[in-house]
């Protein structure tokens, strides 16, 4: 269970203040796939940021499992975007998985165990002993994402995990985060500037306007739970969901966030 | 087998035909202080006997190699901490730039006169030469680490010794390997300086008392000795660095190979 | 985005101002530590004390005679150690079979450490300054040839095919290809020679002697004991370091402020 309430955040100071999140309420229930999206420089990353607890909040809270967040909360895995410098590169992809684990106090045969389940789940069975720059892009996001499920979190955030990858790899890979989400039912927070991939993928789109940014609106994605990257996709009401998305992105952009609340369609 | 002997040749060419010269040039020399090579070559096996070694060569490579330790454990323990901290290092950012400024050698008679000639001195100005390149990249190394890594470590709650452990110095490490080649060198030239303004033994009181009493091709020798010193430790240094900077290494040639 | 700016900004986290109080804290706990005891006064003479020597220091002709005569010899040796450092490094660089047949040469001999051709030099010559000069080039030289050869490889292979489509002469390739990727080395290496230069030069008057220079002068206050002036003389070696990289860091800026990189320090 996720739930930010009224989340406010400033930066600078000495005059100049810019508004990165205007105000923003949300909640992502238990097990739920959210996906955010927002036009390019609406504060994702920020609020991503917030609620994984390395920010500290203007004013207003973010709630984890009911814990207010003040620090990084317990039960909480994150996914950068940037694959290539989240992983540890002097460390083998195996001791990557395994390094917050040891954090955890977890003895060594259950360390290698989850260490060895989780890259099983992401199909890298074999790759434990490379080191993650001997892999290609797709392959250490991969990784990335068996580290976050090797730490057994309730909520999992993802902040444009993938960006940097090319086309092929990612239907894959947003295959792979669908099948993982089912897998261990947990709660995910999706954050992508891609409006497909945020329909295609979640169960409910969050839509951001720019900044300040708050939320635009809440949709409910009606799509049978089997997804499929070409059935899916060419589904009438796909198309449906995401020219609606679309829509009111562009309305956001137009806006500019010089008026911060837009005209209701 | 040719492409072999070629890089042999490549490798020993230059050096052998700058011996070989350097001997024929050298063979009739009657002056007193450019001996031929022969002369040096000869006396070698007579001056650095195994007695030699134990009296004037062991002594200083253990000075050398705790004085170098010590620069080591000092700097990288400093570095990180002052690294990791931004007031601290504003503090002191100042004060360290003066400091690395004084040339390690003019503290040597300071040092002489506080704590006299014995063997903590000499380690103590090894110490002093060494320590503040080691420092300085570790400052900057510390400071470099990447933000999405720090980040990494504090979601996935790894804290404390296993962070500095796995994360800090790890990252650092291969400016720390910077300053670390830069302090073996000057810890040399700290080592050999410590014992030329008052010493009793080691491989640089020996060195100047066959130039002061006039010993030159034994002088010869120990300078032959002395410069073998160096180019032995920079390549058990690169040995080293190999292993211990592998992953930076590949890291590299894989992202300039467009990874 | 993923760095914040400082949300606290309080004079506490002013850098200039932490350093200034850095820098007066440590000159006060040298003051205060020998005053009350903790450290023995006769060898670590309070601030105060320093400061006055370096005064009397400043009054005195046979001072500045000695720092100018420091500085002279550090200047001939890096102008020595620069112009053969650039020169080799850019004929040695630019011809392969050159590169390959002197690597071992180079890497055998730049790791002596310089103060082991001390006595050599001292024998050698019979002028101190000139064995001095010995040290300062053969440990300085070696600084700036490093860099120059890593730039006159490091000449981009697309921008060279580039050069040879447009038939460019090999002057012309060395003044707009070779010459541009390499300045950046040279000024790097540069400034790493000044400082060992530096560190040799006050090195070579200390153990040497019979120059006039910093190291001769803190010869002359060890042997007549007078602790603060060794101080205060040791603090103007480190102005003087100080001075030194501060200039080739400026004069790195003004050479290199048309280059779109600002390339990264080798690890040597």
């Amino acid at each position: 269970m996720l739930e930010i309430s009224s989340l406010r955040k400033t930066y600078g100071g000495q005059g100049r203040e810019v508004e990165a999140i205007g105000n923003i309420t949300l909640t992502v229930a238990d097990g739920q796939f959210a996906c955010v999206v927002g036009p390019s420089g609406c504060g994702k990353t920020t609020l991503l940021r917030c609620l994984g607890g390395l920010l500290t909040p203007t004013s207003g809270e973010v709630r984890v499992n009911g814990q207010v967040v003040t620090g990084p909360p317990d039960g909480l895995a994150i996914v950068f975007q940037e694959y290539g410098r989240s992983l540890f590169p002097w460390l083998r992809v195996g001791e990557n998985i395994e390094l917050p684990l040891k954090s955890k106090g977890l003895p060594r045969a259950e360390r290698q165990q989850i260490v060895t389940d989780s890259l099983k789940a992401v199909g890298l069975a074999d790759a434990g002993k490379a080191y993650p720059w001997q892999l290609s892009g797709g392959m250490q996001q991969r990784v990335a994402i068996a580290r976050a499920i090797a730490f057994q979190p309730k909520v999992m955030l993802m902040d444009e995990p993938f960006a940097a990858v090319d086309a092929q790899t990612r239907a894959d890979l947003e295959d792979l985060v669908r099948t993982v989400w089912k897998r261990f039912g947990m709660t995910m927070l999706f954050v992508t500037h891609d409006i497909d991939e945020a329909v295609y993928l979640g169960q409910r789109v969050v839509m951001l306007s720019s900044s300040p940014t708050h939320v635009m609106e809440n949709l409910d994605i009606d799509l049978p739970d089997d997804r499929d990257q070409l059935k899916t996709r060419s589904d009438a009401r796909f198309v449906e969901l995401r020219t609606h998305v679309y829509a009111r992105i562009q309305e956001a952009k137009g806006a500019n966030g010089q008026s911060p609340v837009p005209t209701a369609p | 087998m040719t492409r072999t002997l070629g890089r042999i040749a490549l490798v020993l060419g230059l050096p052998a035909i700058l011996l070989v010269t350097w001997w024929f040039a050298s063979a009739g020399s009657t002056s007193f202080y450019q001996p031929p090579l022969e002369t040096i070559v000869k006396v070698f096996p007579d001056t650095w006997t195994a007695a030699r070694f134990k009296s004037d060569v062991v002594p200083s490579l253990i000075r050398l190699f705790i004085g170098y330790g010590l620069a080591l454990v000092v700097g990288i323990g400093l570095g990180v901490l002052i690294g990791a901290n931004r007031r601290l290092r504003s503090l002191l950012e100042p004060i360290l730039e003066f400091l690395r400024a004084i040339p390690p050698p003019v503290l040597v008679p300071i040092l002489i006169l506080i704590a006299g000639i014995g063997n903590p001195t000499k380690v103590l100005v090894i110490v002093v030469g060494g320590v503040w390149p080691v420092l300085l990249n570790t400052v900057e190394g510390v400071r470099g680490v990447d933000d999405v890594l720090s980040d990494t470590c504090r979601s996935y709650k790894i804290h404390g010794w296993l962070r500095i452990r796995t994360f800090i110095l790890r990252a650092a490490s291969p400016q720390i390997v910077v300053g670390a080649r830069q302090a073996l060198s000057i810890c040399i030239i700290m080592m050999v300086i410590g014992e030329l303004l008052g010493a009793t033994d080691g491989l640089g009181y020996t060195v100047v008392e066959f130039q002061r009493g006039f010993q030159i091709p034994e002088m010869w020798s120990g300078v032959f000795v002395l410069g073998l010193l160096g180019v032995l430790l920079s390549l058990a240094f690169t040995l080293v660095e190999r292993r211990v900077l592998n992953w930076y290494h590949g890291a590299r040639a894989a992202e300039r190979s467009g990874h | 985005m993923t760095t914040s700016p400082p949300i606290l900004r309080r004079a506490g986290d002013n850098p200039a101002l932490l350093g200034l109080v850095g820098l007066l804290g440590f000159g006060a706990l040298l003051e205060i530590l020998p005053r009350v005891g903790v450290l023995p006064a006769e060898y670590f003479p309070p601030t105060s004390k320093i400061v006055s020597a370096l005064v009397d220091e400043f009054g005195r002709a046979g001072f500045w005679r000695a720092v100018a005569g420091t500085v002279t010899t550090w200047l001939i040796g890096l102008t020595i150690a620069v112009v053969a450092g650039i020169v080799l490094g850019i004929v040695i660089g630019s011809i392969p079979a050159l590169r390959l047949a002197t690597a071992s040469t180079i890497e055998f001999l730049r790791p002596i450490p310089s103060v082991a051709l001390l006595p050599l030099a001292i024998v050698l010559f019979s002028a101190p300054v000139r064995s001095i000069l010995l040290l300062v080039v053969y440990a300085s030289f070696w600084q700036v040839l490093i860099q120059v050869l890593h730039g006159v490889t490091d000449v981009d292979p697309v921008a060279r095919e580039t050069a040879a489509s447009y038939r460019l002469g090999r002057w012309r390739q060395a003044r707009y290809l070779v010459w541009p990727t390499t300045l950046p080395y040279a000024m790097t290496g540069i400034r790493l020679a000044a400082a060992v230069a530096l560190v040799l030069t006050i090195t070579g008057e200390l153990l040497i002697g019979g120059t006039k220079g910093i190291g001769e002068e803190i010869n002359v206050a060890q042997s007549s004991i007078a602790v603060p002036s060794m101080y205060a003389l040791i603090v103007v070696a480190g102005l003087i370091g100080l001075l030194a990289n501060l200039a080739t860091r400026r004069a790195e800026r003004i050479v290199l402020a048309w280059h779109p990189s600002v390339r990264r320090e080798l690890p040597l």
